[in-house]
């Protein structure tokens, strides 16, 4: 069965339009694999088995009948984090304790809309706050990547890791994702796999557990570019039910995947160049820069100066709308509830008892920074910040800059336990600081693998586009993909 | 915020204390439920009255994922009302997060407006009296602002022993906050100021004012200080739901703090709550945290902007408000202030006045609906909705008396069978054979013959002409009141041989 | 800015977060870890800078005024831990 499990969804589209292939036996392999793997891997918190056969069976019908939507037919693994009707929806979280909903998110209704399968709920960090899917209530992902000639177990990166981890192991052949400060991005590069960020307002949140309004955003994890490109254009949307969703026709993104990047110009911020940077890191960006002079796009170099001030003030206003997001979570009307001999203690013990360690963090510090006499100080300087930020971007975007090149992540995949980051929180939190800057500015950006790292773990790049550009991105992404070649890791689950 | 003193202190709004004088200081917070048919950030009904939960969306309830979507009406009627306050119109106002824990309010943060509301500063006339003199006072009272914010839902503590109940159908029902200055220094202007502002939303069509289903509530800010001294520590008695209440809560409030101060004590700034059953303020539990609310923009919506046309589409259809309806009562329809100022008091009265006047005399109609029409309600403990007597039937009678069918007084008795029986009026006159007799004839021979009977009153009269009344209320008396007063008066005098 | 154990604690109340002295300790720490971080901040001039309010620049969307939604009180209360009646239920709360 792994030959069906190994097709990208390009291909499987192409074989089951071809009628070589039906999606109740793509589906089928997906399920098997799942069985096999997911007791390593710690991928899916759900698989809904008999509702994928369910959907499968269906589009089997709807292409017969030759009305096959975009994604008629294939596999994917969802995010915890999505609304999924009458099926587990906790953002991993022990809070949201046997929570069903009643609805359905708009990205998820959107693929069902064109056709896909749904073969389960992935993993992720709780409330996805986290860089290596360590905070999930059901557990860390591991990694299907491990160090050549080492049996240790490796974070997927988070907080997506589940779903990056799904991809790369094949037990999906894409998966839904969202990235509130990298958290498509890191994973996507500590897996192989290839993730991008839509800009802010592309998908809707609607039906999507919130974890900071301002900067969450949806997108996919796919095998490759084009997987990529024909997710995003189903998961994207207009939606009157979410105020922040942009009136924009959706593109053809597929169609810009292999374009040519002929005099487009990329830019490279000496910001991003930081201290202590391994030697490994600096190389692979320095390759994807000669892969796209060689592809015919100018480079030239750019300054972001408040780069350095992005992980600071992501740091504030992320846990700031945080705290104010998961009020909700009282024991009121859905949830866990621990008993308490009046409603103050009935919800602080239940709060204390639903929420993970590094949730409450996160919920400390936003109610800290938003409370009286401390919110000039931190909240509203960092949204000022913020507008520095994205104004830097606007600069560069104004002298003709058409995309941005950076590394990914300042690091290849660590060992689950890191006893260093568990230590210090602000370690963890360095994971993000090339992808931090984009969610601050409400930008597109694509991590696309590039090479991989000493060790023979995969390593990524990030291409940071102009507001609704992704276009571009994707065209860029297709050439370090085409230099770099895929990345799968070696199956010993 | 420097909070100026508008007002001049007057001793008649006093209050004697062991000590001296004190002046009460009053500020309002009103919540106004906007007059729509869904809730300010979800297609959920604002029915009053539904079954528990029966009005709650999913966003109500706030489910994980939900998101707020803005209802443009209601921001039309808080534009509309900050026009009808002749206040300042915002055009970029943002929403704000107030972050508090309690089980009626489901998001854990109320969406509200602080730091940017979508009105600012305005003004109401309040009209106070009549005095001993009868005369009104004129005083303007200060808005500080308005802004829109969520209704919570409501908690229901006597159903269970050891449980509350929770009923989210009032949850994200939309709100008018609207915030005076502390302009205010008696309970009756308090009473005044509310009513007015009742009565402007009223005119406006933005709120029902209907407080006993709780569409308005006032939260009201009370402070006691030497006449003219610095302003002294306030308490705010919330939710108080009815005008009444308002005063007596401002009463009782003012004496209690006058109370502790004269007894050498001080004032905790503290929220109070009115019991109607003993007349009396209470202090609430007191919430440790209470105070910090965390405000901060609501990062689910986007800043709310419009220009200046959308304002002034707005302003070219509002209708007449009561200040401006009185004024025009007053001069084109030659109405008294004092009629005006009843008439236009309540726009339901004002209507119905309107549409009974049109085309007619109006000072005829309005002593119509003020001494009868209302003198009837109010004798029956009904509203002015409830009037059995419709604005066309009270100008049907106006009209009969107009072209003298009828007497005034067979008017009054026209106006009992209207209201008891109903019908058309003149069809009634013309059933009952109550039209007035101006056949000259006729009179004259009812005239004759009581002169013929009453010599001795002949002669008096003759000596004294203004006894000649006494023969005309004979004369209205044998003809059963259908006489024509002016036709009996004519021929008495001319039979008595008096000079007119 | 660094917090202490009255502070976390308050935050702690603030953030309906049961919080045993041991957690608080913990917090302390932590917290002024990730305070000290971001107080990078301090090195950068905002002043005449707006704060920022909508990452991308765009009018918000309004709903029509039509009731769309509610009527499903079996929805609404059909996860709660305990209800009654369609009303949900919490213990008592004392005014």
């Amino acid at each position: 069965m792994s030959e069906l499990t190994r097709l990208t969804i390009a291909e499987a589209r192409e074989k089951m339009r071809a009628r070589d292939l039906s999606s109740v036996e793509l589906t089928d392999a997906y399920l098997s694999a799942i069985d096999a793997a997911n007791p390593s891997i710690n991928a899916y918190v759900t698989v809904t088995a008999d509702k994928a056969r369910a959907m499968a069976k269906r589009s089997d019908e709807r292409m017969a009948s030759g009305e096959a939507g975009a994604l008629e037919g294939i596999p994917l693994g969802i995010k915890d984090l999505f609304a999924t009707e009458g099926v587990h929806t906790q953002a991993c979280s022990h809070i949201l304790n046997s929570f069903e909903p009643r609805y359905e998110s708009t990205v998820t209704s959107n693929l069902w809309n064109d056709g896909a399968v749904m073969l389960g709920k992935l993993n992720m960090d709780e409330f996805a706050m986290g860089s290596s899917n360590e905070t999930s209530y059901y557990g860390p992902v591991v990694n299907p990547w491990r160090v050549e000639g080492s049996n240790k177990s490796l974070v997927p990166g988070g907080s997506s890791g589940g779903s990056a981890a799904a991809v790369a192991a094949e037990l999906c052949a894409g998966a839904t994702a969202t990235d509130t400060g990298g958290s498509i991005r890191q994973p996507a590069a500590f897996t192989g796999t290839v993730g991008i960020k839509p800009t802010y307002g592309r998908c809707s949140r609607f039906g999507i557990v919130a974890f900071a309004s301002s900067l969450d955003q949806a997108g996919p994890i796919a095998r490759d570019v084009r997987d990529a490109a024909i997710m995003l254009r189903s998961m994207a949307s207009t939606d009157a039910k979410d105020t922040t969703s942009v009136d924009r026709a959706v593109p053809d993104y597929e169609a810009a995947v292999g374009r040519s990047v002929k005099g487009l110009k990329i830019g490279i911020p000496k910001e991003y160049r930081v201290d202590g940077m391994p030697g490994e890191i600096d190389a692979l960006w320095q390759q994807g820069i000669d892969w796209l002079k060689e592809a015919g796009a100018e480079i030239v170099e750019i300054s972001l100066p408040h780069t350095k001030y992005a992980l600071p003030a992501y740091y504030i206003v992320a846990p700031a709308e945080a705290s104010s997001n998961l009020a909700r979570y009282d024991g009121v009307r859905y949830g866990l509830r621990q008993q308490g001999r009046d409603i103050l203690e009935m919800y602080e013990k239940t709060r204390a008892e639903g929420f993970g360690e590094e949730v409450q963090r996160r919920i400390m510090i936003g109610t800290y920074v938003l409370s009286a006499g401390y919110y000039d100080a931190y909240y509203l300087k960092a949204q000022k910040v913020r507008t520095l930020i994205k104004r830097d971007f606007e600069t560069v975007f104004a002298d003709g800059v058409d995309a941005i090149l950076t590394p990914a992540t300042p690091s290849a995949a660590f060992e689950i336990g890191d006893a260093e980051m568990a230590a210090d929180p602000v370690k963890m939190y360095l994971n993000d600081i090339f992808t931090v800057t984009v969610n601050m500015a409400g930008l597109p950006g694509i991590a696309v693998p590039a090479g991989t790292s000493t060790d023979g773990l995969p390593l990524g790049l990030q291409l940071i586009g102009r507001p609704f550009d992704e276009e571009t991105l994707f065209a860029a992404a297709s050439v370090v993909e085409k230099a770099a070649g895929r990345f799968t890791p070696k199956r010993w689950w | 915020m420097t909070i100026v003193d508008t007002r001049t202190p007057d001793p008649k709004r006093f209050i004697p204390g062991a000590t001296g004088d004190w002046e009460v200081v009053i500020g309002m917070e009103v919540h106004a439920q906007v007059t729509s048919k869904s809730k300010l950030f979800s297609g959920a009904s604002t029915e009053f009255g539904k079954a528990p939960n029966a009005n709650v969306s999913l966003v109500d309830a706030a489910m994980p994922g939900m998101l707020p979507v803005i209802n443009e009406e209601c921001v039309k009627q808080a534009v509309r009302t900050g026009l009808g306050l002749k206040a300042q119109i915002n055009k970029r106002s943002i929403f704000d997060r107030k972050n508090y824990f309690y089980p009626d309010l489901p998001q854990g943060y109320q969406i509200s407006q602080f730091k940017d509301p979508i009105v600012g500063e305005g003004k109401i006339v309040i009209s106070v009296g009549p005095d001993r003199k009868g005369e009104f006072e004129d005083i303007e009272i200060g808005i500080e602002r308005l802004h829109l914010e969520q209704d919570a839902g409501k908690s229901m503590h006597d159903q269970h022993p050891t449980m509350s109940y929770v009923d989210l159908n009032r949850s994200g029902v939309a709100l008018m906050e609207i915030v005076s200055k502390p302009d205010l220094r008696s309970s009756d202007e308090a009473k005044a100021y509310l009513t007015k502002l009742r009565t402007i939303l009223r005119y406006l069509g933005t709120c029902d004012g209907n407080m006993d289903e709780g569409s308005m509530r006032a939260d009201v800010n009370v402070s006691v200080r030497k006449p003219g001294g610095d302003f002294g520590t306030r308490c705010e008695i919330k939710n108080v739901n009815s005008i009444r209440f308002v005063g007596q809560s401002i009463e009782y409030e003012a004496r209690r703090q006058i109370a502790i101060l004269e007894e050498g004590g001080s004032i905790d700034q503290e929220t109070r709550l009115f019991d109607p059953g003993k007349g009396e303020t209470r202090s609430m539990r007191s919430k440790e945290d209470a105070h910090d609310y965390r405000y901060f923009p609501d990062p689910d919506l986007l800043p709310l902007e419009f220009d200046d046309a959308f304002i002034e589409e707005l302003a070219a259809h509002l209708p007449e408000l009561p200040d401006d309806k009185k004024a025009r009562l007053i001069e084109t329809v030659g109405l008294s202030v004092y009629d005006a100022s009843i008439l236009v008091s309540d726009k339901a009265i004002a209507d119905y006045f309107e549409r009974a006047a049109k085309g007619r005399d109006g000072k005829l109609v309005a002593n119509w609906v003020i001494n009868d029409l209302l003198g009837a309600l109010n004798k029956a403990g009904q509203s002015i909705e409830e009037t059995p007597v419709s604005p066309d039937q009270l100008g049907g009678i106006v009209d009969l008396i107009k072209a003298e069918v009828i007497s005034g007084k067979i008017a009054k008795d026209l106006f009992e069978i209207v209201w008891n029986e109903g019908g058309d009026p003149a069809a009634i006159v013309e059933e009952r054979g109550m039209k007035q007799v101006t056949d000259t004839g006729a009179i004259e021979k009812a005239v004759d013959e009581i002169i013929a009977a009453n010599p001795d009153q002949v002669e008096k009269a003759k000596a004294k002409p203004s006894l000649a009344g006494w023969f005309v209320g004979q004369v209205m008396k044998a003809t059963g009141g259908k006489a024509n007063p002016q036709a009996v008066n004519a021929l008495v005098k001319a039979k008595l041989g008096l000079e007119d | 800015m660094s917090v202490d154990i009255a502070t976390v604690k308050r935050v702690a109340r603030l953030s309906r977060l049961a919080v045993s002295d041991e957690d608080a300790q913990r917090m302390v720490g932590e917290l002024n870890v990730i305070l000290g971080f971001v107080e990078q901040l301090d090195e950068v001039d905002v002043s005449g800078v707006e704060p920022m309010t909508s990452v991308i620049a765009m009018d918000m969307k309004k709903r029509a005024d039509v009731v769309t939604d509610g009527d499903k009180a079996a929805d609404i209360v059909a996860n709660a831990p305990a209800s009654e009646e369609g009303f949900f239920l919490v213990p008592k709360v004392v005014e």
